[in-house]
Parts: structure tokens; C-alpha cells; sequence
């Protein structure tokens, strides 16, 4: 955490080196001693494998880069070069092409605890400001590098989205000409979402190293959502506890990320994306990543293109503001009855979005759009922020370690009362 | 109890919004193909070698004539994972076709027959040809497994991604070439199919029963021909597939085991706390 490090080098060699530039002495504090709440469950093993996402991806995308070409007459053939005469070129893609739907799945769920338990609320603000800052850069680098492989989703894709800036009133086609660089998705516009998808990650790795800056100087919340107040009672060093138990999430996430890499790895994808980009012939359906769904559908249910697009952004702009809409004195959900039920209801509304956005902008689906939209909407601007002023939180325990104690002792407690009251059962 | 009626309701309203619309869908223009029984199928499918060489024969026989395959090379096909012809009639089948090929010393373009490096030259020379001749430009053979599909609606198609019997399914597109091939169910309109979307299809039906002749004592019928030749199409869109699969298992086998290596060092780690 913060304030001075407790790390001694053994070393002469060591010793000269931490009074020039204390860097072992910065990763022992933040990665040895750092003391992490002893109730953390599985879904806190999240920010881990996200990390671990990054680098993956980072990683085989720059051997991708050896073997691609970034021109709108040879991309789809050098992507079909790797896949089929590059050694391990199969694995390098179908890794990184799935890895962006493996960052997606699990930048969801580390976003959804942070939802269930409160961490956006102080002293934890801007910890969560980072990372809705870190999300919007990934959705802006996964759009760009669907479309570097230049089928005809990459194509119809860049069209769609890039013609939502259109919509901003006087500038709009201005905007959108020169995002182009020329009057349509042409070579310009490969060569400059190549280079954007290069960088972006770059720019994703500094945020996310203020994010765990960030982290490091607030501290975890956890599923109490009660505040570490005897560092001795309520919390245990990082490692070994928290990097054995991150390993073994890393590990298990792989094996769940490897089913789809060697098994299903065209399931997440369309097989349109496997004919050449031709700008003469339009898709039936122009869907985006399953991971953009839920906001397309939201672009979708507005049945104006500029009211659209700003309930788009406006739908990700407000998870900003999270901290101040959100009025309980309550972290977690664990706590509050109510809320937990409205959340339940959010997830579905997140991933009846989802299923919406796949469908074709149509009759009963619209309808549904709209309803889900206004819930979507409705459960940050509204229901937070009242929710707050008239709900009865259930209490809380006065510290993790005695959320800890009284968890092991209720649970033989209700043992014993099951053994001695079998009518009940 | 109110907090739990409130919570049911809400619940009960979500899902019916949700599901509303699924029951409310559907009302196809076009059929959904069946599910062919392919050996290349789930986690640990393979090519069926024989089934891939008379889908050769069946592309090299009848749909060459206008559909090209320009991104798979003769090398290929006696490449491990594939039909496996030997390195010689790999070569000798190379030398039967005309490859464009320089400038030569004098600058001039000139023919030469074929070498196992090259790939398969293209039945026209550019798709305004093809068009001009056959009125539609015919796809590109070499992805068109993997550039068709059907989707099987939700939720079933959740079932298709899992690690159970008849899921990790990815065999849509040749299901479809299938459908498709057995899909002329029109005798008065040779451009009616049951499977093509909108159900117009510029290519009359190009196989029948007897149209190639098998020397291995296959049934010489148009399912057959339909099958082999959708199976080749999908070594030629995935000619990885057998070393993916077989890869997979080792990476899958080796990550089990090193989870449950760390699951119990995590339980040691942590016995002696309360947590």
C-alpha cells in the first residue's frame, strides 16, 4: 500500500540498487506484503485475469503483426496466411481472436461485483472512474480490430459505427469524412485503425497501472463492504493468499478460454466475416461482437439517429457517475434486499439487451428494446439514487474478521438446528 | 414475504419481456438444414481420409468447372491433416493444369504446368468473367464452409459451445453445403431451393445420383457426392483442424491437472485461516 515500503534487500548489489530507484521495494509492497481482506471470494480473482487477458493479447497480437499486412487488397489474405502457412499462425489468431470475447466475459463480471458490492463508493471514486476510462479504450480497441482482418462484418461493421458520428449536428459528416481519411471505409481507414489498434493497448497498460496504483492506496473493498480496520484481524499478506488463489482462478479461466480456442473457435465470430470485404454488397444482418450487443441494441431502441447515439455513449458515460447516484450508506448488496433484487433484474436487463441486439431493429423487438432501455436507464438515474434514501439496510458486522467468525459459526449453528428439528426439513 | 412477492414479480415481468419476443419470432423464407453425421465433428473429430479424396474428386470433377479455390495450394493436399495423397500423385495431378506464369527473360507472360507450390488456378480469370459467362460470379471455394452457416435460434444454440455429446459443434457450414446441394426441390423452377435464403439460387443443381464415378465402392448417390464434397470444403476452409483438435486435448489435459495442483496448494495456503 502506501507510505514507505518495508522491504530490505538482502543484497550489497540489491541494497545499491533500492537507494537509486526503488522499484523491487514498489512490487514487494505492492505484490508481497500488500494486505489483502480475508473474505474476498472467487469473483475478486477477476482483476487478476484481466491482467493476464491484457498481456495475452498483447502478446499475440505483436506476433500477428509479423505476418499481417494492413492494406484493404491483401489483409484478408494475409489473416488466411497465418491461418493456414504461418507456424502456430491457427493458434496465434484464433487466441487473440477469441481472447478479446475472454476480456469481455471477464471485464463483465469484474464490472458487475463492483456493481453487487458497492467498490465504486468512497474512498474508491476514482479507482472506478479509471476503470470505466479502461473500458471505453477496450471497446475502442476491440471495434478496431475487427475490422484489421477486412471480411465483410469488418466492413459493413466500420461502415455502420462510423456513420453514428454523421449524426452530431453541423460537423457530423465533416467528422466522419475525416475519421474515413476520404468519402467512405476505404484503405485510409484500415491503415489508421491498424495503427490505432496498436496503440490503444499500450495506453490500456498505463491505465491500468493507475487503476492498481489506485487500488493500492484505497485498498480492496470486499463482500462485507465494511472498511479494514485492524490490518492485523481483517486482512492477510498478498502473497502467498491472494497469488496462490489468483493462480489457480488464472489457470482455471485458461482452461475455460482454451475450450474455445481448440474446440468452438468460430463460435463467438460470423461467418460472414469469412468472405472478403465488398463494399457492393451489404450483410442481411450487420451485427456487431456479442460484447457490443447490449449498447447496439440500446443505439437501436431510440428511434432517432442523434438521440441514438448520445443513449449509446450516455449509457457507458454514466457508469462515471455511479459514486454520487448511488445514496446508501450501504456497500454491499449482501446487506440490502431490495437492491439486490433490482441488480438481479439489471443483469437480465443486460443480457435480454444482449439477445435483443442480435435480433433484426424490428416490430416486438423495438418494443422490447425500449422497455429494457428505459430500465437500463432507469436503474442508475432512478433507482439508485432513491433506493438509497428509503431502504433498510440489514446490519453489519462490525469488522471482516467478525463477518468471518460469525460465518463459520452460523453455518454449524444452522447444522445443528437442521439435526435437531427434522419436521422442518 | 412482500419483499419476496416484489422480487418474483419483477423477475416473472423481465422474463416475459425477454422471452416474448422469442416465441413472437420466427416464420423462416428458408428451412433449416439437418445436422450431417460428420466424422470431423466435437473434440476429438478427424477427417475421414477416403471421404476427403472422393470430395476431391467430386470439386475436381464437377464444381472446378466454375468455382474457384484459389487460397489452398496442391502441396496441400498430401499435407498431414488432409486427403493425404502421396508427394507424387500430388505432383503428377500439378502438372496436369496450365499456370500462368513471369515475365520471362524477354519479358513475356508465359504457361507452364503446374507444381505442387502453386494453387489451384481459378476456372476464369477475374469474377466479371465468371459473371459474364455463367450470369452470377460463383463464391470462392476455399472458405465457404466456414462463410455459411444457420444459427439454431436460443437457447439451443448455447448448446452448441459446450463440452457435452453433440455440442462443441462448428459443422453448420458443411450441414448447409449439404442442405443446400439436396435442396432443388422445384422440378419446373431449376433456381428454387428449400435452404438458400429468399430461396433463389443462380447455380442450378450441379450433382445428381451417377454424376461421379467412385472407385472405392461408395454409394454413387447425390447425398454421398454432397457429403464428401461438403467435408472437403471444410479441410479446405480449416486445413488445421486435426492438429487444433489434437493440440487442444494436450493443452486442456495439462491445464486440468496443473488447476488441481493449485486448487489443493491454495486449500494447504489457507487451512489455517479463517476466511
Amino acid at each position: 500500500m502506501s507510505g514507505p515500503s518495508t522491504y530490505v534487500p538482502k543484497s550489497a548489489i540489491g541494497r545499491w540498487f533500492e537507494s537509486r530507484l526503488p522499484i523491487m521495494g514498489l512490487m514487494h509492497s505492492s505484490f508481497v506484503v500488500y494486505p489483502t481482506p480475508k473474505n474476498l471470494n472467487y469473483f475478486w480473482t477477476f482483476g487478476g485475469i484481466l491482467s493476464l487477458m491484457l498481456g495475452v493479447q498483447i502478446i499475440t497480437g505483436i506476433v500477428l503483426v509479423m505476418h499481417y499486412t494492413p492494406h484493404v487488397d491483401y489483409a484478408f489474405q494475409s489473416v488466411e496466411h497465418i491461418m493456414r502457412d504461418v507456424n502456430w499462425g491457427w493458434f496465434m489468431r484464433y487466441t487473440h481472436a477469441n481472447g478479446a470475447s475472454m476480456f469481455f466475459i471477464a471485464v463483465y463480471i469484474h464490472m458487475l461485483r463492483g456493481l453487487y458490492y458497492g467498490s465504486y463508493k468512497a474512498p474508491r471514486e476514482v479507482l472506478w472512474i479509471l476503470g470505466v476510462v479502461i473500458f471505453l479504450l477496450m471497446m475502442a480497441t476491440a471495434f478496431m480490430g475487427y475490422v484489421l482482418p477486412w471480411g465483410q462484418m469488418s466492413f459493413w461493421g466500420a461502415t455502420v459505427i462510423t456513420n453514428l458520428f454523421s449524426a452530431i449536428p453541423l460537423v457530423g459528416t465533416s467528422i466522419t469524412t475525416w475519421l474515413w481519411g476520404g468519402y467512405s471505409v476505404d484503405n485510409p481507414t484500415l491503415n489508421r485503425f491498424f495503427s490505432l489498434h496498436y496503440l490503444l493497448p499500450f495506453m490500456i497498460a498505463a491505465v491500468v497501472a493507475l487503476h492498481v496504483w489506485a487500488l493500492h492506496v484505497s485498498g480492496q473493498n470486499n463482500p462485507t463492504g465494511v472498511e479494514v480496520k485492524d490490518v492485523k484481524r481483517d486482512t492477510l499478506p498478498f502473497t502467498p493468499y491472494a497469488t496462490i488463489k489468483d493462480g489457480f482462478a488464472m489457470v482455471v479461466f485458461l482452461a475455460f478460454f482454451s475450450w474455445f480456442i481448440f474446440y468452438v473457435p468460430n463460435y463467438l465470430g460470423h461467418p460472414d466475416n469469412y468472405i472478403d470485404a465488398n463494399p457492393m454488397v451489404t450483410p442481411a444482418h450487420i451485427v456487431p461482437e456479442w460484447y457490443f450487443l447490449p449498447f447496439y441494441a440500446i443505439l437501436r431502441a431510440i428511434p432517432d439517429k442523434l438521440g441514438g447515439v448520445i443513449a449509446m455513449f450516455g449509457s457507458i458515460a454514466v457508469l462515471a457517475f455511479l459514486p454520487w447516484l448511488d445514496t446508501s450508506r450501504v456497500k454491499s448488496a449482501n446487506f440490502r434486499p431490495v437492491y439486490r433484487v433490482f441488480f438481479v433484474v439489471f443483469v437480465l436487463c443486460g443480457i435480454g439487451l444482449g439477445y435483443l441486439g442480435a435480433m433484426p431493429a424490428e416490430g416486438g423487438y423495438v418494443i422490447a428494446s425500449r422497455i429494457l432501455t428505459v430500465y437500463y436507464f432507469a436503474f442508475f438515474l432512478i433507482i439508485m439514487p432513491l433506493l438509497g434514501l428509503f431502504e433498510t439496510p440489514k446490519p453489519l458486522p462490525a469488522s471482516i474478521a467478525d463477518s468471518v467468525l460469525a460465518r463459520g459459526g452460523s453455518a454449524s449453528a444452522a447444522a445443528a438446528g437442521a439435526a435437531h428439528a427434522p419436521e422442518n426439513k | 414475504m412482500i419483499k419476496t412477492k416484489l422480487s418474483l414479480t419483477i423477475l416473472g415481468l423481465a422474463t416475459a419481456l425477454v422471452a416474448g419476443p422469442v416465441l413472437a419470432a420466427g416464420g423462416h423464407d428458408s428451412k433449416l438444414p439437418e445436422r450431417q453425421p460428420w466424422s470431423f465433428a466435437g473434440a476429438f473429430g478427424k477427417f475421414d481420409r477416403a471421404q476427403l479424396q472422393r470430395g476431391f474428386q467430386v470439386y475436381r470433377e464437377v464444381c472446378s468447372n466454375c468455382h474457384s479455390m484459389k487460397r489452398v495450394a496442391f502441396r496441400n493436399l498430401s499435407e498431414e491433416g488432409g486427403p493425404q495423397f502421396s508427394e507424387a500423385q500430388v505432383k503428377a495431378l500439378a502438372a496436369e493444369y496450365k499456370v500462368k506464369d513471369g515475365p520471362n527473360e524477354s519479358g513475356d507472360m508465359f504457361e507452364r504446368p503446374g507444381r505442387p507450390s502453386d494453387k489451384f488456378p481459378a476456372p476464369f480469370a477475374n469474377p466479371e468473367a465468371a459473371r459474364a459467362a455463367l450470369g452470377a460470379a460463383p463464391p470462392d471455394f476455399s472458405l465457404l464452409a466456414k462463410a455459411r452457416g444457420y444459427s439454431r435460434g436460443f437457447p439451443l444454440f448455447l448448446i452448441d459451445a459446450l463440452p457435452i455429446p453433440g455440442g462443441a459443434y462448428q459443422e453448420h457450414g458443411p450441414d448447409y453445403i449439404v442442405a443446400l446441394l439436396n435442396g432443388y426441390s422445384k422440378a419446373d423452377d431449376p433456381n428454387w431451393n428449400d435452404y438458400m435464403p429468399g430461396n433463389k439460387i443462380a447455380m442450378a443443381a450441379p450433382l445428381a445420383d451417377g454424376a461421379v464415378e467412385y472407385t472405392d465402392g461408395s454409394p454413387k448417390t447425390l447425398l454421398q457426392y454432397s457429403r464428401d464434397v461438403a467435408a472437403f470444403m471444410m479441410w479446405a476452409a480449416e486445413p488445421k483442424l486435426e492438429e487444433r483438435k489434437k493440440t487442444g486435448f494436450r493443452a486442456m489435459a495439462f491445464l486440468l491437472v496443473f488447476a488441481g495442483l493449485l486448487y489443493y496448494t491454495k486449500k494447504k495456503v489457507w487451512a489455517d485461516v479463517a476466511h
